[in-house]
């Protein structure tokens, strides 16, 4: 059991550095030009939306993981 | 460089020193005022002094006020205000039982003076990838962070000695990242918070003598993600916290909503009749961190304490490695 939640925490670490991979070449150069003084707010709202997305699939990766590391233990 | 070592030492002397001689009085205070409460996983009625996050935050304030004396930083202050909130909130909460939103919403608005004294840098550090730009999503993470980490540390205050022994493993490696990815002033600031949860859990650790609280849970927690924010190590911060955060997600993902720990039916631990721990299979119980070290059969309380502790000294390894990564780009 103790190694399963040692693999798991491995696991939560790597999808952290997958996901910062993700916001970085993703979120970073995301622009908009075409909306004057606004397209700042724009693309802010539209880079919230984003993050908000990627924030659902890390959770629903990572309960798929929590399924799957502990799916000897998880009988309760 | 050399000119941070005064401060540091005096700050960390004075943090540890403060917690470590206040602690027995304000046992002493609370048994007289009958301020305890019994301790679930012993055999007699063991009855513990609580809240103890009194002589936390004293030391807090005391080390971090040393601090700024020194380098007048508004970081300093943001984290001194937001502690100290985050405290109230947490007396309040071991004073009267509030409802699960409760917490959750006030260490929202705890987090407000990090923003207002511009104690932040919007810039969002990842290891390997390198930094990306999210100035109004940033200010969003800067109010998410206070609750989740307050409440996280909170979460884990299950068993005599943990959130104390947890905090001082986590708030060390944190300082050792800070130093590495060389933010030198805010790794120095963040010193005081592990020499006072060493102080602590002096009296913390089994068989407890005083318990944390709401008030002391949420003070380390508080100034944990404070130093997180304004030191610019949110994503280190996190690694570092896996364990309670794994706890957190485990307990959220099987509740399905945000709920106080006391408003819970289910038991997902109880003891075995030499009063070790044990998991139950009740369907209604939350999953937790203790309930799954448990699945491989009982232990006992130490056991467990430090079976989570092993689980701490891990991610703080990989909050190190993240740091590390944190200047490799490709």
């Amino acid at each position: 059991m103790k190694s399963n939640l040692y693999g798991f925490l491995f696991g939560m670490w790597i999808l952290i550095l997958l996901g910062g991979g993700i916001m970085v070449t993703i979120l970073g150069p995301f622009t908009i030009q075409q909306f004057g003084e606004f397209h700042w707010m724009l693309a802010s709202g539209i880079k919230v939306l984003i993050a908000l997305v990627l924030v659902v699939i890390w959770i629903l990766i990572l309960l798929k993981l929590k399924n799957w590391i502990f799916r000897k233990e998880i009988k309760f | 460089m050399t000119e941070l070592i005064i401060p540091a030492i005096v700050s960390c002397f004075v943090a540890f020193f403060l917690v470590f001689v206040m602690t027995p009085p304000l046992i002493k205070f609370l048994e007289k005022r009958n301020m305890v409460v019994k301790d679930m996983n012993k055999k007699e009625d063991v009855m513990v002094a609580r809240p103890g996050g009194l002589a936390l935050i004293v030391g807090i304030i005391a080390s971090e006020m040393i601090l700024y004396a020194f380098l007048q930083m508004n970081e300093i202050l943001a984290i001194i205000i937001t502690t100290s909130a985050a405290f109230a909130i947490g007396y309040v909460d071991d004073r009267k039982v509030m409802g699960g939103w409760f917490k959750p919403v006030a260490l929202a608005l705890a987090a407000i003076p990090i923003i207002a004294l511009g104690a932040y840098n919007s810039d969002l550090a990842f290891p390997i990838f390198g930094v990306v730009q999210i100035p109004v999503l940033y200010l969003a993470l800067i109010i998410f962070m206070i609750p989740i980490t307050g409440n996280t540390i909170n979460s884990i205050d299950v068993l005599n000695g943990v959130a104390s022994g947890f905090m001082v493993i986590a708030s060390f490696s944190l300082s050792i990242c800070l130093f590495i990815v060389q933010n030198y002033e805010i790794a120095i600031v963040s010193l005081p918070l592990g020499f006072i949860s060493l102080a602590f859990y002096k009296y913390h650790k089994i068989p407890s003598k005083i318990f944390p609280g709401d008030s002391g849970a949420l003070t380390l927690g508080a100034m944990y993600g404070a130093i997180a924010i304004v030191g610019g190590v949110e994503i280190i911060a996190a690694v570092a916290l896996l364990p309670a955060v794994i706890n957190s997600f485990l307990f959220l993902s099987s509740v399905k909503k945000i709920v106080e720990h006391r408003q819970i039916k289910g038991k997902p631990v109880d003891h075995t009749d030499d009063f070790r721990l044990r998991a139950t299979s009740d369907k209604s119980a939350p999953i937790t961190l203790v309930r799954l070290i448990l699945a491989g059969g009982p232990l006992s309380e130490k056991q467990v304490g430090y079976a989570i502790f092993k689980l701490a000294i891990f991610s703080g390894i990989l909050a190190i490695i993240t740091a590390f990564l944190m200047g490799v780009t490709f």
